[in-house]
């Protein structure tokens, strides 16, 4: 897929449309995640919006998303970019055969404060 | 061929649409000025509420071969004179559900709210309006014989 | 059978270019009645008219079809041609062949043949037109201003000056609106009150001027011109004429725990009060609801301390009719309160306020005597945190769609009012956008950031919260593309403005009408901008649109001078274009006045003479200088009697039957 058919699944996952956004960084301003993503939420409505998916495919940041919508709550232009982040996230996992969690790197995920259940599921979801 | 042949008997219809002065006729003034295109078969009468619309003239334009009726007015809430498009909308009600009644389909009449900003959505209602009336095909019914051919 | 001339306009190649003009001229050639038939460039220009002119007489033309733009355009153009020639004017018909035909058609010969049937319609109308005289109607010298803030007060002044009589309404006790309220003024900054006050005087002082404070307006009908309009003065318990303002009265009231709204709430005032020294007309007014006497009967200690015997606890509401010639609609804004938004702790921390209120902290006359004190625990703030855009240029169902036009100044001039109290003070300001369109405010806004080291963050705040007795905001710099969180004492919100909330059922009673957000529409956007679409009724200040003090005088001044240019008339030419009842038949079934919106159809008993009857009956009867001719009765008619003149059945029938045949 080139850039424009990836931007538009994006916008067909999600639903939502980027380029209402007015650029005015509220979402970025709530995200309780900020610190630990590489893309923050403003920067991923506009990359989505320039069609600039791949870099967000391979980002971490993804991830790293809470998905507690907050930036979707706040949004004052509907844009949402939460669900945007959520489609990526889709995008990528339904790229079928892809590895996305690898066995090795499961006991240094493994913590006090996460249940044990949650790195279990992960693995099945995200793994080959 | 014969797609030559379909193509020189294609069906042209008949439509009058009623627009208000206020909002529909303005709206389709803006279609014009904004050079939105929708088909020719549409002629406008002008009249100044869509209230003023009389059921007898919607007769009439059957009666003479009209294949399709349509009356524009001001949005609900917007009529230059208050409530002028709320009592178009009853009697064009009564008027379709009788007119279904006697043998002319619900679509070739139709009542829609447009504004004097909303020169695209004239355009693209004319446009639908039009394609409906064309895939019905001519109206026969209420004819009266004596008008013409 | 009339005698019709057709003229068929080029509109340099607007229409010739995809309509064969000549052939449209030929075409009408042929049709019943027409004796004369031709094509022209412009048809408007002064050429094109003087065609119109010398065939009308040559020819000695009854009726005249233009085919050329929109009736809208020029059917006035045309028709004033016609009369100058000797013509009815409304014997004259345009066919619109531009807008609805040669500019939205590619095909020659299909824009052509329907300009040929658009033309033969308005030929079979014409044929059926008839001369049209229009009325005349009286105009009443007044004018009525609704709403008593800085629009209203330079409406009614600009109206009384030019010698006309002019009421205010206003439903405060007082006159001055939000401008009174106000510290300071941008770009200049000039003490808001020291140019309003002198202002509120004159125009209280001004003999042409009479002001109906505390009152609302209840109903309207007529029209322009002459509308009859019902004023609510709402009871104040004090006698106006005893009054001398002395005040001693509001000292004494043992209910001194009311909020003050001029001051925001942040004091307190009596139950019986004057909302601020300067107020006009200067009289204290009782609040009912709190006060003892009007309660339970027990108290009544102003009445014993008021030398002048001025109060009365019997005053009733009194509902005053007058009669006015114009409108004019000033009823200003509100700044939201913006409490659905819990992300800017407005309902829980006391320290978060709105700008209005902060311009009552800042005011010498305010409720801290001009020392900036935070609500909480009256410290003075060192770090305050100001945030736009609240509650604008949304799109989900908590903002207003709209940009509020004023926020960037008055944040602007707030940080550097509060630089120059207390230059130590940390002043952040969130923004999404600056926006200083006009005469020296980017200037202004500049100086904030250069001379006075306001610190504008480009990025919007996320969440507000208390921690140890500061109030954390947290919020994004986009151009660091950072997160960050300032500790504050103080944060002020830049919350949206919205129309009054009378203003719904104002535009109701006056048919006038609104846009989805409440804001009264202009007859045209450009041209016509300080007229609402409803004759006679003008728009002036905030109620059109979120506007600043030198916009909103500027608009009331024109306001004013549409007014004037309205009373300086002494007759009125209504619309000929007006139901008329053919009395012969009408059984006064009443259902055509139920119908009206205008309320212009009256009955009467009268005696009908036809060959077939000779008899007394009641029968409907239309007053032509009220009927807006909307045509609701005729169709509503069950014997047809009524008939819209210009528009009537057989000339839309004919028309009809033209394009179907």
């Amino acid at each position: 897929m080139n850039n424009e058919q990836l931007r538009d699944e994006i916008i067909r996952i999600s639903g939502t449309n980027p380029s209402k956004c007015m650029k005015c960084g509220k979402c970025s301003g709530t995200c309780p995640a900020y610190e630990e993503m590489e893309y923050h939420p403003h920067q991923f409505v506009s990359m989505v919006q320039k069609g600039d998916i791949e870099p967000l495919l391979e980002s971490k940041s993804i991830f790293k998303c809470l998905t507690c919508f907050a930036c979707v709550e706040r949004c004052p232009r509907s844009v949402e970019p939460g669900k945007l982040v959520e489609a990526v996230r889709l995008m990528l996992i339904r790229q079928k055969g892809a590895n996305h969690f690898d066995a090795e790197d499961l006991p240094c995920l493994v913590d006090d404060d996460l249940p044990q259940q949650a790195v279990v599921s992960a693995f099945r979801k995200y793994s080959k | 061929m014969q797609i030559e042949e379909n193509k020189n008997e294609e069906f042209k219809p008949c439509i009058v649409a009623f627009c208000c002065n206020w909002c529909s006729y303005a709206g389709a003034d803006l279609a014009g000025s904004s050079r939105l295109t929708y088909p020719a078969d549409v002629k406008i009468i002008r009249v100044p509420c869509s209230c003023r619309v009389n059921p007898l003239f919607i007769l009439r334009a059957f009666q003479r071969g009209a294949d399709g009726v349509i009356i524009c007015g001001c949005h609900p809430g917007d009529c230059h004179y208050t409530t002028g498009n709320y009592y178009a909308r009853r009697r064009m009600t009564l008027l379709f559900g009788m007119l279904d009644y006697l043998g002319i389909e619900r679509e070739r009449t139709r009542v829609e709210w447009v504004s004097a900003a909303e020169g695209a959505k004239f355009a693209a209602t004319m446009s639908d309006f039009i394609d409906t009336v064309t895939k019905l095909g001519r109206n026969r019914k209420l004819r009266d014989l004596r008008c013409k051919e | 059978m009339q005698r019709i001339g057709v003229f068929v306009c080029w509109c340099g190649s607007n229409i010739a270019a995809t309509v064969d003009v000549k052939a449209v001229a030929e075409a009408a050639k042929g049709q019943p009645g027409v004796v004369f038939a031709t094509d022209y460039q412009y048809m408007c220009s002064e050429s094109g008219q003087t065609i119109l002119k010398d065939a009308i007489k040559e020819y000695g033309l009854t009726g005249v079809v233009i085919c050329s733009c929109s009736p809208r355009m020029h059917e006035a153009t045309f028709r004033k041609a016609a009369e100058s020639a000797g013509l009815n004017p409304y014997m004259v018909e345009i066919a619109n062949i531009r807008e609805q035909c040669s500019w939205i058609h590619k095909d020659m010969e299909v824009a052509t043949e329907k300009a040929i049937i658009l033309a033969k319609a308005a030929i079979a109308k014409v044929q059926l037109n008839k001369p049209l005289v229009a009325g005349e109607s009286e105009v009443v010298k007044r004018a009525l201003v609704i709403g008593g803030g800085i629009a209203g007060i330079q409406t009614a002044l600009d109206i009384a000056e030019a010698g006309y009589k002019v009421d205010i309404v206003e439903k405060q006790p007082t006159i001055g609106g939000k401008m009174a309220q106000l510290d300071k003024t941008f770009p200049t900054l000039d003490c808001a009150a020291c140019i309003l006050t002198p202002k509120m005087v004159d125009v209280a002082a001004h003999e042409n001027v009479t002001i109906y404070s505390y009152s609302e307006v209840v109903d309207v009908k007529g029209f322009v011109g002459n509308f009859t309009v019902q004023i609510k003065k709402k009871p104040r318990y004090i006698n106006e004429n005893l009054c001398t303002g002395c005040g001693a009265c509001t000292e004494k009231c043992p209910m001194k725990k009311q909020p003050n709204e001029f001051n925001m709430g942040f004091d307190k005032r009596g139950a019986i009060y004057i909302p601020f020294a300067q107020a006009v007309p200067k009289l204290p007014v009782i609040d009912a609801d709190a006060c003892l006497m009007l309660k339970n009967g027990k108290c009544g200690l102003c009445s014993k301390i008021c030398e002048a015997h001025a109060i009365d606890y019997t005053q009733k509401e009194e509902i005053i009719e007058e009669r006015y010639g114009a409108i004019v609609v000033a009823t200003g804004f509100n700044q939201i309160k913006p409490t659905q938004f819990e992300e800017y702790a407005y309902n829980t921390c006391p320290d978060v306020v709105t700008s209005l209120e902060y311009e009552r902290l800042m005011n010498a006359a305010g409720p801290t005597k001009g020392h900036l004190q935070r609500p909480s625990d009256g410290q003075r703030p060192k770090t305050i945190v100001f945030i736009q855009c609240v509650g604008s240029r949304g799109d989900s169902c908590r903002e207003k769609s709209y940009c509020s036009k004023i926020c960037c100044m008055y944040t602007a001039k707030h940080a550097m009012l509060t630089k120059d109290h207390y230059p130590d003070t940390d002043i952040h300001v969130f923004y999404i956008d600056i926006r200083t369109p006009g005469k020296n405010f980017d200037e202004f806004y500049r100086r904030a950031v250069e001379q006075y080291g306001v610190d504008y963050i480009k990025g919007m705040v996320g969440k507000v919260y208390e921690e140890n007795g500061k109030v954390m905001v947290q919020g994004s710099d986009l151009i660091d593309n950072k997160q960050i969180t300032i500790a504050a004492d103080m944060v002020v919100l830049a919350s949206a403005v919205e129309p009054d909330p009378s203003a719904r059922s104002l535009g109701t009673m006056l048919t006038a009408s609104m846009d989805t957000n409440d804001f009264f529409t202009e007859a045209h956007a450009k041209l016509r901008p300080v007229e609402s679409p409803t004759a006679g009724v003008f728009l002036s200040g905030m109620c059109q649109g979120p506007k600043d003090i030198p916009e909103t005088v500027s608009q009331a001044g024109a306001a004013a001078v549409k007014v004037i240019g309205l009373l300086a008339k002494d007759k009125l030419k209504n619309n000929p274009c007006v139901a008329a009842c053919n009395q012969s038949v009408c059984n006064g079934c009443s259902q055509c006045a139920n119908v009206c919106p205008y309320g212009a159809i009256t009955y009467v008993e009268k005696e009908i003479r036809t060959p077939e009857v000779r008899e007394v009956r009641r029968v409907a009867e239309v007053n032509e200088a009220v009927c807006q001719g909307c045509g609701a009765c005729t169709v509503t008619c069950p014997s047809s009697a009524m008939d819209l003149k210009g528009f009537t059945n057989r000339q839309i029938m004919a028309e009809v039957d033209a394009i179907c045949r």
